[in-house]
């Protein structure tokens, strides 16, 4: 067992859990809320020369996409310094 | 010089580079040969995986398709991006530290079940023969326009470089030569879209460039594009004409389904930690973005372009005989052609009655540096970005198919006590044949490429994908329940596919559809199905056996991983 007593292991995954749907949050509503289902309404809004439904479709839910994981990856990190189950 | 010579120049230096790559870094065990001896850098690691998973599909047929769908074109943008999200945050961690070499292998020990994992090895087996044989086709198509060899002798030539160095390299020699096909695809992809944004629009970044003004005038290049699209009786181009439903099925079945690939998710066992897999999965999705967000822009300058030059600025058309060359060019290998139905002498486009028109979408990529009037060097490094694409993707699914017969099949099932050294020997023999065999089917393509795609996309969203979440995130799910989830998830994905696409498809229209779902979003539906048949025979057999119950908790988290070991 590599935590110190099985209370700290349910908390860790706990944290785990409710960072990663947090993040799964955002992820579906940039892409399956903004792109898809708000697309229409959206439409409303000019972004430059996009309509920001069509930008959020076609290119701003990808950027959203990448950020997500470096965030994840940096917030884990975190995360396994805490509980001490990093690896060296 | 012309065309014809730089692109034998540049294929061919592109050439000599992967096979010098491949001679470098060649495999001494089979630990090297399935997952790179476990030590890939996450940055070189996520390079390989973008070259690895952008296959000549994105490379050459995606913007052509965005070109002609408009708004709809997102579900490919949306679906083959996403899916790194579910990946990164939801499997590759856990794999990296269950740390074997296959998805069968976790498939199998979670479940603790033969039967569960030769599902999972002829799933995978499935799903990468069906995507190796369209690769070899790319190959083919781009040596035969470029090259001016027939298609059998490009799929031969290509062949042979593949079986090159996958046979001599395995993982190590793949992942090396796909950093270096990486680099050379991606090149390829920007500078004829840089190029092309600079001329229409004035920005250097085509992601800028298509939300801006025309150059020379005040009206916005998509407002533009609108204009023409409802003038000539196209849907408005960002609007698009599928039911929310469906577009909503369809990105969802991709994004699941690209998370459930088994050559996508073997990548994170190469890295050397968890942290690492994490990370790496970060870094491939950044090099996969710079391609799909250059894809949509470089489909809307195509449109412009194409639709400029073939009605003429006046939207008259324009003469047959002054037709421009690459006009020509592509009507010599019947993927365009002109009829002239009002007998005027003129071109004309259009989505309604007076289109003389027929136009393949697969060109767009390929033609538009020749619509754009770029130099010779552009097209002929278009040309290498296209083979790199379809080489270095059927090299990543020939490993997987070889690792799934010698490992999965063979070590695992039939000859148990077999040794390291016979173990990658078959390891070989397997991708040996498995290329013949794709070389067939490049050769003789069945009419059906296109469709098989998304069948493969259906079956890994219906099959892998809930098993390997529920065995990560819910340790009491037993065995029966997994093995009745993928096979309810997959026979009714399939079926429904079948029906629509092969033994009916006339009926393939959305009144038909079950909730307007077509066939290429129906993996979501057949997900859902295998996530509650799963639950709910669950509840009514056997609990799980400690001891995995035990593995579950100790893949939860990162420390004590070691390099990913055969057993």
């Amino acid at each position: 067992m590599a935590f110190e007593n099985p209370q700290q292991a349910t908390a860790y995954w706990r944290e785990n859990i409710a960072l990663v749907l947090k993040l799964l949050a955002v992820w579906f509503i940039v892409s399956f809320g903004c792109g898809i289902l708000f697309a229409d309404a959206l439409n409303q809004i000019p972004l430059f020369g996009f309509k920001l439904g069509f930008w959020f479709a076609q290119q701003g839910s990808i950027y959203v996409f990448v950020v997500l994981i470096f965030v994840y990856s940096r917030l884990m990190a975190r995360l396994d310094a805490k509980y001490n189950v990093h690896e060296d | 010089m012309d065309i014809q010579t730089l692109t034998f120049l540049i294929v061919g230096a592109s050439f000599v580079l992967y096979i010098g790559i491949a001679i470098w870094s060649r495999a001494g065990s089979t630990s090297d040969f399935y997952v790179a001896g476990g030590g890939v850098h996450p940055v070189a690691n996520g390079m390989a995986t973008a070259a690895d998973w952008m296959s000549a599909a994105s490379f050459i047929s995606m913007a052509g398709l965005i070109s002609f769908m408009g708004y709809d074109g997102a579900v490919y943008l949306m679906g083959w991006t996403g899916g790194y999200v579910l990946l990164a945050l939801c499997l590759a961690p856990y794999l990296r530290k269950f740390g074997k070499f296959t998805v069968p292998d976790f498939v199998g020990d979670r479940y603790y079940s033969q039967l569960a994992r030769t599902v999972a090895v002829i799933c995978a087996i499935f799903v990468c023969f069906t995507y190796v044989a369209g690769q070899m086709r790319g190959v083919g198509v781009v040596f035969s326009r470029f090259l001016e060899v027939d298609i059998t002798t490009g799929v031969v030539i290509g062949m042979c470089i593949v079986f090159f160095y996958t046979v001599l390299g395995g993982m190590k020699g793949i992942t090396y030569t796909q950093v270096a096909q990486y680099c050379v695809l991606i090149f390829a992809y920007l500078v004829p879209a840089v190029f092309i944004s600079m001329l229409m629009t004035g920005n250097v970044l085509p992601q800028v460039g298509f939300g801006s003004t025309l150059t020379g005038t005040e009206t916005y290049l998509l407002d533009k594009l609108d204009g023409l699209s409802t003038e000539l009786g196209f849907a408005e181009y960002t609007s698009g004409t599928k039911s929310t439903i469906d577009v909503f099925c369809i990105t969802a079945a991709l994004m699941v389904g690209t998370a459930g690939l088994p050559h996508v998710i073997v990548r994170f066992f190469t890295v050397p930690k968890v942290r690492d897999a994490r990370k790496s999965a970060g870094w491939a999705l950044l090099f996969i973005a710079i391609l799909y967000t250059t894809a949509p822009a470089i489909a809307s300058f195509a449109r412009v372009n194409m639709i400029n030059t073939i009605n003429g600025e006046q939207m008259q058309g324009t003469e047959y005989a002054q037709a421009p060359d690459w006009i020509k060019n592509w009507e010599r290998t019947g993927l365009i052609s002109w009829q002239d139905k009002n007998d005027d002498g003129k071109m004309f486009y259009s989505g309604d009655e007076r289109n003389e028109m027929q136009i393949d979408r697969d060109i767009m990529v390929l033609a538009n540096p020749e619509i754009a009037n770029l130099p010779g060097w552009v097209i002929a490094l278009v040309a290498a970005g296209g083979i790199a694409a379809a080489l270095s993707t059927s090299a990543g699914l020939l490993l997987v198919i070889s690792t799934s017969v010698s490992h999965d099949l063979l070590k695992r099932n039939l000859m148990p006590d077999i040794t390291d050294k016979k173990e990658l020997f078959y390891a070989r023999l397997a991708a040996g044949v498995a290329i013949v065999i794709a070389g067939y089917f490049g050769v003789n393509p069945p009419g059906f490429v296109a469709q098989v795609v998304a069948f493969a996309f259906g079956l890994a969203a219906s099959s892998f994908f809930p098993a390997i979440i529920m065995g990560i995130f819910y340790k009491k799910m037993n065995k029966e329940g997994a093995i009745a989830g993928m096979l309810s998830g997959i026979t009714f994905t399939a079926a429904y596919i079948i029906y629509f696409k092969f033994i009916n498809p006339a009926a393939n229209v959305p009144a038909n559809w079950w909730f307007g779902i077509s066939p290429e979003g129906i993996g979501t539906l057949g997900m859902l199905l295998n996530f509650g048949v799963a639950l709910l025979v669950n509840r009514f057999t056997a609990e799980v056996p400690q001891d995995v119950q035990e593995m579950v908790e100790s893949i939860r988290f990162p420390k004590g991983s070691g390099a990913a070991k055969a057993h």
